[in-house]
């Protein structure tokens, strides 16, 4: 930053100060206070200028219009900083064994006898806390959904530029992959991809990598969509002139891809990761209530409802339904979120 | 050949700017294989450019005018590389094209204008930075240089150099153009394709832009190949002229004197359907009829549907390019002396 003011400055001071020539040293010494100020002042102005713009925007002025978004902003944010920071703020442990009792197993939530406010949403059969295992739970919900949403992400919008740029063989061949990949249910996807990875994985290894085989098998059930609608925009956009003008100077195809059509394609990709990030959220929980999930020691929401649902009809529902809740506002609030976003995207429905 | 001396080496060239000789582009336009095999379809193809042959001197300008769809954008595209003829040579500085375009050193000496000022400019790009894309992409200046010479450019073309800090939605589509236009010289070209760059404007606007093309010709000794359909542009744009139809050039020959007395039947229709402002109220003839599909084009002279002089002759036989004073025209009632 300064070098690039101390250039941009020098041949004003020529123009300025021809006669000084000779003089290095008093030029020198006199005209570098100057020019910071200015420069400066137009930086800050300039942030200035953008945060305002940011301020002033149509997307924020809908968003204070709408009560909805924000209720479910506001709903989203407060799971999240409760998952986030649930080291901190959740009352109990709930992997710390050492904490555990037994004598506190199956305390009931406020609002019913023998209640107490040390576990206001009950405890489980092995004396956890409800509202910090939820609180844990989330955490590992939000992770895999977010990560499987990312990888998702990635190579949909890589092979949706790829195929929409290229076309011919390339985008055919890409496109019936992912055709072929719709017609199964996502579920049944994560389902195989988790079975076959699972199998091969070393029976040692299977437990700390078994994350990771989840949000690979999610990523894998969602690609297609990202990266259909990637594609489609970038049949659009690769026609358009800015790109034909980028040709003619040898502009390399992939940067023309990454700089130019990519920013011109992301607003529905974004509206479609929200609503996706949902989706991720629900498979994983479904895979752990099916018992292919996440192992025991990482306890996710899914993981919860299923050992809840051992005692819902013994007379213990918290145990069950308060993860239940927590999932259920965690992926409304999203989906909400999402689907303003696709229309405060929409230009046509400005 | 090493890059650094090819550039000087090509300066003392006398070689045409450009050079296109014989070139045809054919568009296949057929359906997706699969629907065509069911219906038993040939394959359908679009001739948009049939056996075109011209050369643009060194600092002056050809235009090349027609009705829409007769193939002056593909010419356009042709020119710079943006597609590849299916038959014939395009020379750029005495070399062909292709490998003209791999070398960066030659690649950089053109560049285009586009039609759409609102489709040309990326919208997600601040204007600054369209301007520099050229500038970085040859790497004619780092750092801080970058930002001098778009200021400079941007004043060349009228704009403040504040106004690079905006996207291009906060202009209007002359300024759009003009942002166009410095992007196009960003590079330091020497020619430049033109494709329609007025078409999009208004009429006090164009002016403004061709104005600010002809100056810039004069300060930097720019060659255009000048794309539109509008004669009273072309007349003040070029030094060279070539009237299309159908992908093919049926009169071609200086501007002055094609304006002067135009010979081919079209071109005198096209002319005559001008307004004029000596003789306001005067009637016109409209050029009567449709641009035939390209797609099944007439036989013989591809005019003749909506030709008053064609005869048996004109429905069957091509007609070849004859010299008549300096002018090409491709007719045979010319050359049969039918048209006085």
């Amino acid at each position: 930053m300064r070098e690039s003011q101390a250039t941009e400055s020098l041949p004003l001071l020529q123009g300025e100060g021809g006669g000084r020539g000779p003089d290095p040293t008093g030029s020198a010494g006199v005209s570098p206070p100057p020019s910071p100020l200015p420069q400066g002042e137009g930086e800050n102005r300039r942030a200035r200028t953008r945060l305002a713009a940011m301020l002033d925007s149509d997307f924020l002025w809908k968003f204070s219009r709408s009560p909805l978004a924000i209720a479910a902003a506001l709903v989203a944010l407060v799971l999240t900083v409760g998952a986030v920071f649930a080291p901190w703020l959740a009352p109990h442990d709930p992997m710390d064994v050492a904490s555990l009792s037994l004598m506190d197993s199956f305390k009931p939530p406020i609002g019913m006898e023998d209640a107490d406010w040390a576990n206001p949403l009950g405890t489980d059969n092995q004396g956890r806390d409800v509202l910090s295992a939820i609180m844990y739970g989330m955490r590992i919900s939000l992770a895999v959904g977010i990560l499987s949403v990312l990888f998702a992400l990635v190579v949909g919008i890589l092979v949706g530029l790829a195929a929409g740029y290229a076309g011919g063989v390339l985008d055919a061949t890409l496109m019936r992959v992912a055709d072929v990949q719709l017609t199964f249910p996502a579920i049944l996807t994560a389902l195989l991809v988790d079975g076959v990875v699972g199998a091969a994985l070393p029976h040692d290894l299977r437990d700390g990598l078994q994350i990771y085989v989840i949000i690979f098998a999610i990523g894998v059930s969602l690609w297609p969509s990202f990266a259909r609608t990637v594609r489609g925009s970038t049949l659009v956009e690769r026609n358009k002139d800015y790109v034909a003008a980028a040709r003619v100077i040898g502009v390399k195809p992939w940067r023309i891809m990454l700089n130019h059509v990519l920013p011109n394609v992301i607003g529905p990709v974004l509206v479609i990761g929200t609503l996706g990030l949902g989706l991720a959220i629900l498979a994983e929980a479904t895979l752990s209530f099916l018992g292919v999930g996440l192992p025991p020691t990482q306890p996710s929401l899914g993981t919860l409802i299923r050992f809840g649902n051992d005692f819902l009809f013994s007379g213990q529902w918290w145990v069950s339904l308060f993860p239940g809740i927590a999932l259920i506002l965690m992926v409304l609030a999203i989906n909400l979120l999402g689907d303003w976003l696709r229309d405060a995207l929409n230009p046509r429905l400005r | 050949m090493s890059e650094a001396l090819a550039p000087a080496a090509i300066v003392v060239t006398t070689a045409p700017m450009l050079e296109l000789a014989g070139v045809t582009h054919v568009f296949d336009v057929s359906r997706p294989w699969l629907q065509r095999t069911l219906a038993r379809e040939p394959r359908r193809t679009l001739r948009a450019v049939d056996d075109l042959s011209f050369s643009i001197p060194r600092g002056t300008t050809l235009s090349l005018v027609g009705e829409s769809g007769c193939g002056k954008s593909t010419v356009a595209r042709l020119s710079v590389g943006l597609m590849e003829p299916a038959r014939g040579t395009i020379r750029f500085e005495g070399e062909p094209l292709s490998t003209a375009r791999a070398q960066p050193a030659l690649r950089r000496r053109m560049n285009m204008i586009f039609q759409d000022p609102y489709a040309s400019l990326n919208p997600r790009w601040r204007v600054r930075d369209i301007v520099a894309e050229p500038i970085r992409t040859f790497g004619l200046a780092h750092g801080s240089a970058v930002q001098e010479r778009v200021d400079a450019l941007l004043t060349q073309v009228g704009l403040a150099p504040q106004d690079g800090e905006k996207f291009p939605h906060a202009f209007s589509g002359g300024q759009r153009q003009r942002v166009s236009i410095a992007r196009a010289l960003s590079s330091a070209p020497e020619f430049l394709v033109c494709d329609e760059p007025t078409s999009a404007l208004d009429v006090s606007v164009q002016a403004q832009i061709l104005n600010l093309m002809k100056d810039l010709q004069q300060r930097l000794g720019l060659t255009y190949l000048f794309i539109s359909h509008n004669l009273a542009v072309v007349r003040h744009m070029s030094d060279q002229l070539g009237v299309m139809y159908l992908g093919r050039i049926v009169e071609m020959g200086p501007a002055d004197a094609i304006f002067a007395a135009p010979r081919h039947p079209y071109t005198r229709l096209l002319l005559d359907a001008l307004p004029d402002l000596a003789h306001p109220g005067r009637s016109r003839t409209s050029v009567g009829g449709e641009v035939p599909n390209p797609i099944r084009p007439p036989s013989g002279c591809t005019f003749h549907p909506r030709c008053k002089l064609a005869n048996a002759r004109c429905r069957a036989e091509r007609p070849e390019q004859i010299a008549a004073e300096g002018v090409l025209v491709a007719c045979h009632a010319i050359e049969e002396g039918r048209a006085s």
